[in-house]
């Protein structure tokens, strides 16, 4: 498991003594299952009064935690018979952002995503899921394919941002996510998306631009990191915090904003102390979803999208 | 020591007491490339090119529509920002830019003509929140996109921007789509969309509509890139070798179409225009 949080530690302490409890109990064959059950009780609570009032600084930490299921692990539990497919076709495999096609409940269905690593190594390789304009060309590669096959495309959205460097400059990083961004506008097949832990401005829309987003309860998805947004305006990044609050950014802000348009639930805790619910209640949105955009006509499908993506927005006037 | 006296003398950089003046509003204006002093109204004659050194300075949106088009009408003046996340300050920074330019938000869009030609227009303002792009910008240029499909009209989009406005947080990145979708169905109408991008143009807004037309023009010297320079410092403790994300750096790199100045940008349009009528 990944380093506690700060206002985690209150219940991996309470945790701790159970486990110790328990193995005590166990070792001197004595009865202390009543003290189990009170302590296992307290924790619960604890958990629940943690977890229901979260600020979004610790949404915004959770939804960073490197335990958290991530692209790959979506991909194995949710999907059978996932094909891996590489490349842009012009100048490289950008491992930050990995696809490929696999059935979702007997359905083709291209899948899409940012790919954080587990570890160092692997978090290096895929350069910590913040693509370069070549990974944003592999995604759009792959659902335009998906378009002339007719397979619904499932984009997972999980980046600090876009890389940005010199490389990223030279390759056009700019065009490649407008153009992912006008392209996806016009897919002839449903387009859902879901952010899964963060959702970094530009990097992670040029995955997002859909029929439905769908957001894990413990996730954010914001215009710039709330650490560079207070760098930038108070000019004191460790201001982040009240960045992150200003921002209005977690799933439940954008739920009421109009821009998120259902929150799947994670299990007590988050997403990373149960993998299997996550599935689950993942599972059953998107079929849900699924379900509903499938029945649509192209036309139909694309002036929905259309009015969800021009609805966007509050002025005065 | 005879060392000594080929030893550079140590000065110490005294900073100017005053701050920057870069708006337009003053008798003089000093040049961002040369440094030298010019006389405002000449300088406003040459289309803010500086008759010394050649370099493009910032124009406002007045500026250039007055420096580009034939004739204008506005569309949507009166859409303005609210402050819908209760962001710190924000009414504040708000007033403060509409103060200073006049803009009730940092573009004008419109219907105009070049050479006869008839367009629709939208002008980005770098001096409105660094042309920082909230719902209004978006919204001004997605009903500019609409009505160009309406009219059957070509369009031209001068952007110039720092970005996605944070202020508004998450309906700001929105916005990226939103135009970018508004821009499908123009090209699907089979319309021309020209990009002009000037000085300075970042973010968001390099990473939705300024990179989609069909042509992509940008002025002598403008930075254009995805990460400006103070976000490459900030997250990734970067700077980039310089002359990267200059227009020259941007052509090189098969980014953009053609640097044109601006002296030569009325009648390249024109031309660009005529160049997409017809056809067999």
């Amino acid at each position: 498991m990944a380093q506690p949080l700060e206002f985690e530690k209150p219940l991996v302490e309470l945790e701790a003594k159970i486990r110790e409890l328990k193995s005590f109990a166990e070792e001197k064959e004595l009865d202390l299952s009543d003290e189990i059950i009170t302590l296992e009780n307290k924790a619960t609570s604890l958990q629940r009064s943690i977890y229901g009032n979260l600020t979004a600084w610790q949404k915004t930490q959770i939804a960073r935690q490197p335990d958290r299921p991530n692209f790959y692990d979506y991909v194995q539990l949710l999907f059978t018979d996932f094909v891996e497919l590489h490349g842009d076709r012009a100048f490289a495999d950008d491992q930050a952002i990995a696809g490929g096609i696999a059935f979702f409940n007997g359905t083709p269905v291209t899948v899409v995503g940012h790919a954080k690593g587990k570890d160092t190594k692997e978090n290096i390789r895929r350069n910590f899921a913040m693509p370069h304009p070549e990974g944003y060309r592999k995604a759009l590669r792959l659902m335009r394919q998906a378009d002339k096959f007719g397979r619904p495309i499932i984009t997972f959205i999980d980046t600090q941002g876009a890389y940005s460097g010199l490389s990223a400059e030279e390759r056009g990083q700019g065009e490649a996510i407008a153009r992912n961004l006008i392209e996806m506008s016009m897919l002839k097949v449903p387009v859902i998306s879901v952010v899964i832990g963060e959702g970094g401005s530009g990097g992670a829309l040029a995955l997002g631009v859909g029929d439905r987003l769908l957001m894990l309860e413990h996730t954010f998805y914001s215009v710039i990191a709330p650490e560079s947004c207070a760098a930038i305006l108070w000019r004191d990044a460790a201001k982040a915090k009240e960045a992150a609050e200003a921002m209005k950014f977690t799933a439940q802000d954008l739920l009421r904003l109009g821009i998120c348009d259902e929150i799947v639930p994670e299990p007590l805790g988050g997403a990373q102390r149960d993998y299997a619910i996550t599935m689950e209640n993942l599972s059953k949105a998107l079929q849900a979803n699924l379900t509903d955009l499938c029945a649509l006509d192209t036309t139909d499908l694309l002036n929905k999208r259309y009015a969800k993506i021009r609805q966007v927005g509050v002025y005065s006037g | 020591m005879l060392k000594d006296l080929f030893r550079k003398p140590k000065y110490v950089t005294v900073s100017p007491t005053a701050p920057k003046k870069d708006m337009p509003d003053g008798l003089w204006v000093k040049c961002s490339g040369c440094g030298e002093i010019l006389y405002n109204k000449e300088l406003t004659k040459n289309l803010k090119v500086c008759q010394k050194c050649g370099t493009h300075l910032r124009m406002t949106a007045r500026e250039r529509i007055e420096a580009t088009l034939d004739d204008f009408v506005e569309y949507d003046a009166d859409l303005s920002s609210v402050n819908t996340l209760n962001f710190p300050d924000y009414e504040d920074k708000l007033a403060k830019a509409q103060a200073a330019t006049g803009l009730q938000e940092g573009i004008l869009t419109g219907e105009g003509i070049i050479n006869g030609l008839s367009l629709v227009v939208g002008v980005m303002d770098s001096y409105f929140m660094m042309g920082s792009m909230g719902a209004v910008i978006g919204e001004k240029i997605t009903r500019a996109v609409e009505r160009a499909i309406a009219k059957k009209l070509p369009l031209i989009l001068f952007a110039t921007s720092g970005g996605a406005r944070m202020q508004e947080g998450t309906l700001a990145l929105m916005q990226m789509a939103k135009t970018s979708a508004a821009l499908a169905r123009l090209s699907a109408a089979g319309l021309l969309y020209i990009s002009v991008l000037t000085d300075p143009t970042f973010g968001g807004v390099t990473a939705s509509f300024a990179s989609l037309g069909d042509i992509v023009i940008a002025e002598p010297g403008a930075l254009i890139g995805f990460a400006g320079p103070r976000v490459l410092q900030q997250t990734m403790h970067q700077e980039l070798p310089p002359g990267a994300q200059t227009a020259k750096f941007n052509l090189e790199h098969g980014i953009i179409d053609m640097v044109v100045e601006r002296g030569q940008m009325k009648s390249m349009l024109a031309k660009l225009m005529r160049l997409h009528q017809g056809g067999c």
